[in-house]
């Protein structure tokens, strides 16, 4: 194996929103890459050698060297393979990238599976109630932007991938009403600019696979009840 | 893409003075940088280190527990909690996110961050994974009544201590702290809550950071206390414990 080969390897599933964030900054920088599908419920031993803290994916693996954590490894990219920008130069900028990354994590991809994979009406209730304030808080913030990096998608709007392409989906099995052009007409119209993007399109993975997945789990819920 | 504006700091900061009778060295100029925080508070806690060990001047802005102030909902509208960092009229909120911003701005030595992306990434790895684990548990701890409600939280803590001291090892490479020969982002992470940790044995009468089970921990524990940017900072035991009667403990849990 010549010894400045880059061996550059994404552990991961086809359905997982965190696991795109990372097809979405490799393809952006156009680093070839080896995509190893995992099994969450049989994970292998590479998997738990790797991250063996949280036994999740994405899992990245460069030279040998794994990282974890699918906003740490998107800045780890940008930070590696400086072309193509992720993040700005700005300390300022960088802040409050980090800060709605952040947010969109604990406060929407989260909360939003909360609110439907449960058969607690409360629950669905309360946590509906919370992803519909933090999508008022991002409609605030997108503006007038086409992204928020701006002209071009930043780590916000990767991290954000999430609300176009997963939230339309269980909203649909659950039956709620959070991502409406109606409710949140700037942030529905960004949706839209980042799910055809270039890049983005050609890391989302396919639709139906990801329905399926969703609706067997809803419907599971409901089952064992 | 911008925070809300936080309006003249002078105005806001003289009219929180009025209501908190607190600091009342402030009045006189704007300066640059302002921390609106708690002395109890390790996220408070990380930031203070960060300035310090920039050499940086800042106004401390003391947040009362019962009240919060106009500047606090102003500067941190999305969570409405502290610490928050000001500069040049521009809010930064969240511990981490605000220790990197002090990082990159002075980005005079001694760097906070490790230079190289990988060493980086694994800096960020551990702060993120005590703030997912450390003072979520404590938090069940301190509200739980019962011995077997608290016991798994006590067993995480545990973990945590078990895996920080594996880390140690790695990190740091055979120099003091994590980060090296100087402190670095995960001493700071970590370290801002060894006077919660202190609490926590004191109220419950039970030791963990055991130096038989963690002795790299417990030496690291007692080097990073008496460092210059870190002294004064980490409260006595005694005083959170009378602190921790009148937090809600049970409502710290609800909200993330």
């Amino acid at each position: 194996m010549a010894s400045n080969q880059e061996e550059v390897t994404l552990l991961g599933v086809t359905r997982s929103p965190f696991v795109c964030r990372v097809h979405i900054a490799l393809k952006l920088k156009g680093v070839e890459y080896k995509y190893v599908e995992e099994s969450l419920f049989n994970k292998s031993d590479l998997l738990l050698k790797y991250n063996p803290v949280h036994k999740k994916v994405p899992v990245f693996v460069h030279n040998g060297k794994p990282i974890a954590e699918s906003l740490l490894i998107v800045e780890y990219i940008d930070q590696t393979w400086t072309h193509n920008p992720i993040l700005s130069s700005d300390p300022y900028q960088r802040a409050l990238a980090r800060f709605w990354s952040k947010f969109i994590d604990d406060k929407v991809v989260g909360v939003t599976s909360k609110a439907v994979f449960t058969v607690d009406e409360k629950e669905r209730e309360k946590n509906t109630e919370e992803v519909l304030e933090a999508l008022q808080f991002l409609e605030n913030e997108i503006k007038d932007n086409k992204f928020f990096g701006g002209e071009e998608i930043g780590l916000v709007d990767i991290a954000a991938v999430f609300i176009p392409f997963w939230i339309p989906m269980l909203q649909e099995v659950a039956g709620l009403e959070l991502l409406t052009s109606h409710k949140f007409p700037k942030l529905y119209k960004w949706s839209q600019e980042l799910i055809n993007h270039l890049v983005v399109k050609e890391s989302l993975p396919p639709r139906d696979h990801v329905f399926a997945f969703i609706k067997r789990r809803y419907e599971s819920l409901f089952i064992s009840k | 893409m911008s925070m809300v504006k936080v309006p003249l700091v002078t105005r806001m900061s003289m009219q929180f003075n009025k209501r908190t009778n607190s600091n009342p060295i402030c009045m006189v100029k704007s300066s640059e940088v302002k921390l609106i925080g708690k002395w109890s508070s390790s996220y408070t806690i990380r930031v203070k280190i960060a300035l310090n060990m920039k050499s940086l001047e800042y106004e401390n802005i003391e947040e009362t527990l019962k009240h919060k102030s106009d500047l606090l909902l102003h500067s941190n509208p999305v969570y409405a909690r502290i610490p928050v960092l000001i500069h040049r009229d521009r809010p930064i909120s969240e511990s981490l996110v605000i220790v990197e911003y002090i990082d990159e701005t002075w980005p005079t030595p001694p760097s906070i961050l490790p230079s190289h992306p990988y060493d980086r990434a694994l800096a960020r790895f551990w702060a993120t994974y005590i703030d997912d684990k450390w003072f979520p548990s404590m938090k069940c701890i301190f509200a739980f009544e019962a011995e077997e409600e608290r016991k798994p939280y006590f067993e995480v803590l545990e973990e945590v201590l078990e895996r920080m001291e594996d880390a140690f090892g790695k990190c740091s490479k055979g120099e003091p702290f994590f980060g090296g020969d100087t402190i670095g982002f995960i001493d700071i992470a970590f370290g801002s809550f060894l006077g919660w940790l202190s609490a926590v044995e004191q109220k419950f009468e039970r030791k963990l950071l055991i130096e038989a089970k963690f002795p790299a921990l417990v030496k690291w524990a007692e080097r990073f206390a008496v460092d210059p940017a870190v002294k004064g900072l980490i409260p006595e035991a005694d005083k959170l414990v009378e602190l921790s009667k009148s937090i809600k403990w049970r409502a710290a849990i609800e909200k993330k």
